[in-house]
């Protein structure tokens, strides 16, 4: 069972990798879009993690309900109505209980999910933070490492696709042969997820972030590095 | 790149106190990234809210007092307000006869709006929204988030304005909103990339030499690149990209725009060019705005927009405004 502790500690986890690759962010936004969501995705986590810490709530619900109102409240753009509306979608599933099953989890993300494809009207294959988010979800009955394994590579498949929704559909054709920031973005989210469970972790991870039970896996590709 | 700035992160604020400085008509909420008219709410007026990433001033903050618009919502370079300040603006300015969100079309601008639509209604403020789509630059609307908003915010928020200052009701100013919007197209062209602060240097990279057509204003790319062009070449492509899609039959209001780092003498010079184009192509203008009004920070180029005005509308570009960046008839 997971507690509002575990979520608390899985957003702080986000809140520094997004720290750290923030500068990434922003450089694959540049290709593509604005050159601004490293920027503001740091300026929202920086916020969630400061509410958490101030204040963190009793209830996995509420963690995310709170840490959700502020990507909405912080970020503007696209991606804070979007990651904002993903967390807070998820915490209202989560409902008011004081622990959760993983199969809870499961499928709050998944709501989570679905209203996102909701409020931006996008579709898996758009090149968005769908990318790595859907088949995140679906990978999570096997585990949170499966998830952050599938979040990545779908991730990474973005790089041919042309995008169709967002600022950088405006490209067209050029936008192929450039990774979605919001997809690695979003992918950054799963693996903190991953790492505050105590996922399996693979020898190409990031040597900044290691892993509370560090073992062999089976080789994930879980950098962000292209 | 040497900019004029403090430090990246305080662009915004900085340059909000300085508005508050020079414009004792509007009041500025500097924390909460709101700019009011000082006289708001005005009794028995429409309300109109407008707002976006900020990098296009003198658009909106430039636009609000008698007139034009109630208040302005700038977000960060390039990014969309969040939706506290669409709501907080709402609830300054509205007299109980509504509201009137103006919004660019781009993803973030229309995610943001809708959900400060959602605020400001629980707080029992009536939200009408129009959204500002003329770049006809954009040609695949079904494989993209569709046609951006450009220079026509300008005319939504002036024709718009005027007939609320008017007394008119929100339905009525939301209508007008949108035959402005319906009536305009726009075309962009981009001479250089811009800076943005955070970065520090160009958004996007355009080889010297190389023009880019049927650019948003945030740089982003258009229809094709191409060897450098004169002016009265680059005044053909535009003008007749935006007629071929506007077919317009009566007059038209005509805004040469500047993206911001663009002088007056070339787009004066430019102007010119746009005129013997519609010329060429029989189409009257009723008037004409030349300058810097909707622009990309410190991009280089031009961009045209085009409204087709009946009488109703000419009557109300010309009625009073009186804002930082446009007052006549005052």
């Amino acid at each position: 069972m997971r507690d509002a502790d575990f979520f608390c500690r899985w957003l702080l986890a986000a809140a520094a990798s997004i720290e750290r690759e923030a500068d990434r962010l922003t450089e694959l936004d540049s290709a593509i879009g604005d050159a601004d969501h490293g920027v503001n995705m740091r300026r929202g986590f920086a916020a969630v993690a400061e509410a958490l810490r101030s204040g963190p709530p009793d209830t996995p619900g509420a963690v995310l309900v709170l840490a959700g109102r502020q990507l909405i409240s912080r970020v503007g753009g696209a991606s804070g109505p979007l990651y904002g509306t993903l967390l807070r979608a998820a915490g209202k599933a989560l409902g008011e209980a004081a622990e959760v099953s993983d199969e809870a989890v499961r499928e709050a993300l998944a709501a989570g999910v679905a209203a996102v494809g909701r409020l931006g009207g996008a579709v898996p294959g758009d090149k968005t933070m769908l990318d790595a988010l859907t088949p995140a979800v679906a990978a999570l009955g096997e585990g949170y490492g499966a998830a952050r394994a599938a979040a990545q590579e779908g991730a990474l498949a973005t790089v041919p696709l042309r995008a169709r929704k967002g600022r950088a559909s405006y490209l067209g054709a050029r936008s192929v042969g450039h990774r979605d920031p919001g997809a690695t973005s979003s992918a950054l989210l799963v693996a903190a997820l991953a790492e505050v469970a105590g996922a399996c972790v693979s020898p190409g991870d990031d040597p900044r972030t290691p892993s509370p039970d560090k073992q062999v896996a089976r080789g994930d590709r879980t950098d962000i590095a292209e | 790149m040497r900019m004029l700035i403090n430090v990246p992160e305080s662009v915004v604020s900085d340059a909000l106190r300085g508005v508050a400085a020079a414009h004792p008509d509007l009041t500025v909420d500097v924390e909460n990234r709101v700019v009011v008219r000082r006289d708001a709410p005005v009794a028995d007026k429409v309300g109109l809210v407008s707002g976006g990433g900020s990098g296009h001033e003198p658009l909106h903050g430039g636009f609000v007092g008698l007139g034009m618009l109630d208040a302005a919502c700038p977000g960060e370079v390039f990014t969309s307000p969040v939706p506290d300040q669409m709501a907080r603006a709402a609830a300054a300015v509205d007299s109980g006869n509504g509201v009137l969100f103006v919004v660019k079309n781009y993803t973030g601008d229309v995610l943001n709006f809708d959900m400060a639509a959602e605020l400001a209604e629980d707080e029992g403020i009536r939200i009408a929204k129009v959204l500002v789509n003329d770049d006809v630059a954009v040609t695949d609307s079904l494989y993209t988030a569709g046609r951006r908003g450009t220079g026509a915010t300008l005319f939504v928020e002036k024709l718009a304005g005027a007939v609320a200052q008017e007394g008119a009701p929100l339905e009525r100013v939301e209508a007008v909103a949108r035959q402005v919007n319906e009536s305009s197209r726009s075309f962009g062209v981009a001479l250089s990339a811009c800076t943005t602060p955070a970065k520090g240097g160009p958004t996007f990279d355009l080889p010297p030499g190389e023009l880019e057509l049927g650019i948003g204003i945030h740089g982003e790319p258009g229809r094709e690149r191409r060897p450098m062009m004169t002016s009265a070449e680059i005044a053909d492509f535009a003008v007749h990209a935006v007629l071929d899609d506007l077919n317009p039959t009566a007059p038209v209001l005509a805004l040469v725009n500047g993206m911001g780092a663009t002088p007056l003498l070339e787009l004066y010079g430019f102007a010119a060019e746009v005129h013997r184009v519609l010329r060429e192509r029989r189409v009257p203008v009723a008037r004409t705005l030349v300058g810097n009004y909707v622009t990309s920070l410190d991009m280089a180029g031009c961009s045209v927009t085009l409204c087709q005005a009946d009488e109703d509308l000419l009557r109300l570009w010309d009625a009073p405004v009186r804002t930082p960046a446009l007052r006549w008839g005052i």
